[in-house]
């Protein structure tokens, strides 16, 4: 197999690793809130292959250890590749057998360093992550891209969802969040994103985490609206316009 | 983000736009999503448009390419037809466009089916891809959805169809495409063409048939959380 080299030669030997150019397997957006009893996250289950949706039964949120849960858009391959990482992580820690385990904190902490370690040997792993948890009655919710930009907050998103659905977080999310009421704002955020993202599929899944551990829904399907009249004859008064 | 992509391969098209004859007219049918890179810019766009009280244009790729071109072609034939002093015909129209197409292929990107009835030929369907190409058929598909139709319509396809089949098979095949294409989607649209006259029908997403790996729209997961568990069986 012909070697994609480039010309100059700063980026050093690279004959026998492979690094990421481009993505090719990937995930769309991850939305994610902190409610009454722990952490809330959604993530469609589709794996797009450039503008094919090619796979259709993703599972992009994984739970780590016994605190935390993972989300992640992106490259697939990526993804699964940092749930090695993880998983790595979290044997060693348990190997101690010592009482104590791996919150939310400290896994989104080991994900930063891996993220921004990655994109400073200029191989980033292409993922936007979103790492949430609870841990003695502390929630954490907090995100890395693949550049390592971190933070944590109360309500978070990835790709698409920063535009689409941060916003109507931002106005609806308040302290203390019921269950239900958590599902319903973000069912809300992920009909939009069905609405407006190209590569968002019709087949979600919805990820619980508590102080019990953690949960995630069958897969299932949202209802969406078609029925304006406006949408019936756009072009009725405007021959030609779209 | 291939760095290496060709520039000289035809662009890929946003779009699934179809076109069948059957015994008697034509069926025209086009999915509804007009995207602006991955953003759906809007979710039941109108891509069938009128040329004449008979002929009608389904359009892909560039929206702005594909809006100018039939707006031009319009113009042309009205006049045509006043000139004429009757209806136009199905290939008039669709040279019309193939001049315009063919004239300016380096500066357009648009892919067009036209199709019609006129009393001389009937239905008539005629594919007009990049490039300028006029090529008659008895059905066309096309846009980037297209894509994944040409094994569905070797297969399905059939000479001499009625209405009716005609036209559930152009809902089929663009709701096949709508769930495999990122750039098609929303509600499906057709028009029927025929002696008689000219039909619209919408079939919104919602209630198109599911595919596999497709489930059942559900109101919100709580729906389906606190509905009854099935009853237990009795051996």
């Amino acid at each position: 197999m012909a070697s994609k080299q480039p010309e100059n030669s700063l980026l050093g030997p690279e004959a026998d690793s492979q690094r990421t150019l481009y993505p090719n397997v990937t995930g769309t957006s991850v939305v994610a809130l902190k409610y009454k009893d722990g952490i809330l996250m959604a993530a469609d289950m589709g794996g797009s292959y450039g503008s094919t949706l090619r796979y259709k039964n993703v599972e992009r949120m994984k739970a780590i250890g016994k605190h935390s849960l993972l989300g992640a858009s992106g490259e697939i391959s990526d993804f699964q590749e940092i749930l090695r990482y993880l998983d790595d992580l979290i044997l060693y820690d348990n190997m101690w057998d010592d009482g104590n385990s791996l919150g939310p904190k400290e896994v989104h902490n080991y994900l930063t360093r891996l993220m921004y370690n990655r994109r400073n040997k200029f191989n980033p792993l292409w993922n936007s992550l979103v790492l949430g948890g609870i841990k003695n009655g502390e929630k954490y919710l907090g995100t890395v891209s693949m550049i390592g930009v971190n933070f944590e907050d109360d309500h978070v998103a990835t790709g698409f969802g920063n535009h689409l659905a941060r916003p109507i977080l931002r106005q609806e999310w308040h302290e203390n969040l019921s269950f239900e009421d958590g599902v319903r704002l973000l069912e809300k955020c992920m009909r939009v994103l069905l609405y407006r993202d190209r590569s968002a599929i019709n087949k979600l899944q919805i990820a619980k985490i508590t102080e019990e551990g953690m949960t995630i829904s069958q897969p299932y399907s949202l209802k969406t609206y078609w029925e304006f009249s406006a949408f019936e004859n756009p072009t009725q008064g405007a021959v030609g316009s779209w | 983000m291939d760095l290496n992509m060709d520039l000289n391969a035809p662009h890929s098209m946003g779009t699934t736009i179809i076109g069948v004859t059957y015994n008697g007219g034509v069926v025209l049918g086009a999915d509804s999503r007009t995207s602006t890179g991955m953003y759906v810019a809007n979710r039941a766009s109108d891509k069938i448009t009128q040329l004449t009280d008979n002929v009608y244009v389904c359009r892909s790729g560039s929206a702005a390419d594909s809006q100018l071109v039939s707006d031009y072609v319009r113009y042309f034939l009205h006049q045509h037809t006043i000139q004429l002093g009757q209806p136009a015909t199905v290939k008039v129209a669709a040279n019309l466009i193939r001049l315009l197409s063919y004239s300016n292929k380096n500066m357009l990107e648009t892919g067009l089916i036209v199709g019609g009835w006129d009393k001389y030929e009937g239905g008539k369907i005629y594919g007009i891809p990049l490039g300028g190409t006029l090529i008659e058929q008895p059905f066309a598909i096309g846009g980037s959805g297209s894509s994944y139709l040409y094994g569905f319509f070797d297969q399905a396809w059939k000479e001499g169809m009625t209405k009716d089949e005609a036209e559930q098979l152009v809902v089929k095949a663009v709701s096949l495409a709508i769930a495999r294409d990122g750039a098609s989607g929303g509600v499906v649209r057709t028009v029927v063409i025929n002696s008689e006259g000219v039909t619209r029908n919408f079939y919104p997403g919602d209630k198109l048939q599911l595919w596999h790996e497709e489930l059942e729209p559900q109101n919100s997961l709580l729906d389906i959380l606190n509905s009854p568990s099935p009853e237990p069986m009795n051996i």
